[in-house]
């Protein structure tokens, strides 16, 4: 079940220098699943874990996440 | 699989077994005598207990055979327990409605123990079965 929340990890991670799994789930304090699940979108992260990812790569929250849904409503 | 997967597969599948040898020993038991008067007591408690012993050593084993996530526990793990026990818990209810009913009724205490008994079987695999699907396709919108 897809979630509605997009996101850039997988690229993000590449981008500082290829980061595993594993080293940002010890960062951010959660499990090597629970990034992949959200790296795949079967998981949309509380606020809180969304921030701490974000911080790990030291960009804003939105570089991150998008909500896809209900932009274009929006509009 | 994640630490807390393994445990929730422990115990689906000691809570099946123990209830399908309980069952089975009951039908043993009830060769040429009405099923409400099987000795099902001693049965029953020595498949609850073994249950709970096995489920224990079960998770320490699945702790042993993996020790990388050993205890690790965030709150995905968390929400998706909810959200399991949430779906299993309504199977506990109905039992104890149907138990209810049972007592009301009058019926012998071998299909009330078992009525409940019954609902709590369902809840764990219900609700194991509801949490392991949410650890592979995500927790549905409730």
């Amino acid at each position: 079940m897809k979630t509605r929340v997009t996101n850039s990890i997988r690229a993000l991670r590449f981008a500082r220098g290829e980061m595993t799994q594993a080293e940002l789930a010890e960062r951010v304090g959660v499990t090597r699943q629970t990034i992949i699940a959200i790296e795949q979108g079967r998981y949309s992260p509380s606020l809180e874990m969304a921030f701490q990812i974000a911080r790990v790569f030291e960009v804003p929250l939105e570089q991150v996440f998008r909500y896809t849904e209900g932009e274009s409503r929006r509009r | 699989m994640a630490f807390q997967e393994r445990g929730i597969w422990v115990d689906a599948v000691v809570t099946l077994c123990s209830f399908v040898v309980y069952s089975a020993l009951v039908l043993v038991r009830a060769q040429g005598i009405p099923l409400h008067r099987v000795a099902y007591v001693a049965p029953m408690l020595w498949a609850i207990g073994i249950g709970i012993l096995v489920v224990i050593v079960g998770r320490i084993a699945a702790g042993i055979g993996w020790p990388e996530d050993c205890g690790k526990t965030d709150a995905r793990d968390l929400e998706i327990g909810r959200f399991g026990d949430r779906v299993g818990q309504s199977f506990l209810g109905l039992s104890g409605l149907a138990a209810l009913g049972l007592c009301m009724a009058e019926a012998s205490h071998f299909w009330i123990a078992n009525a409940i008994y019954l609902g709590f079987v369902v809840s764990v695999l219900v609700g194991s079965a509801m949490k392991l699907a949410a650890y592979r396709q995500g927790i549905p919108d409730l």
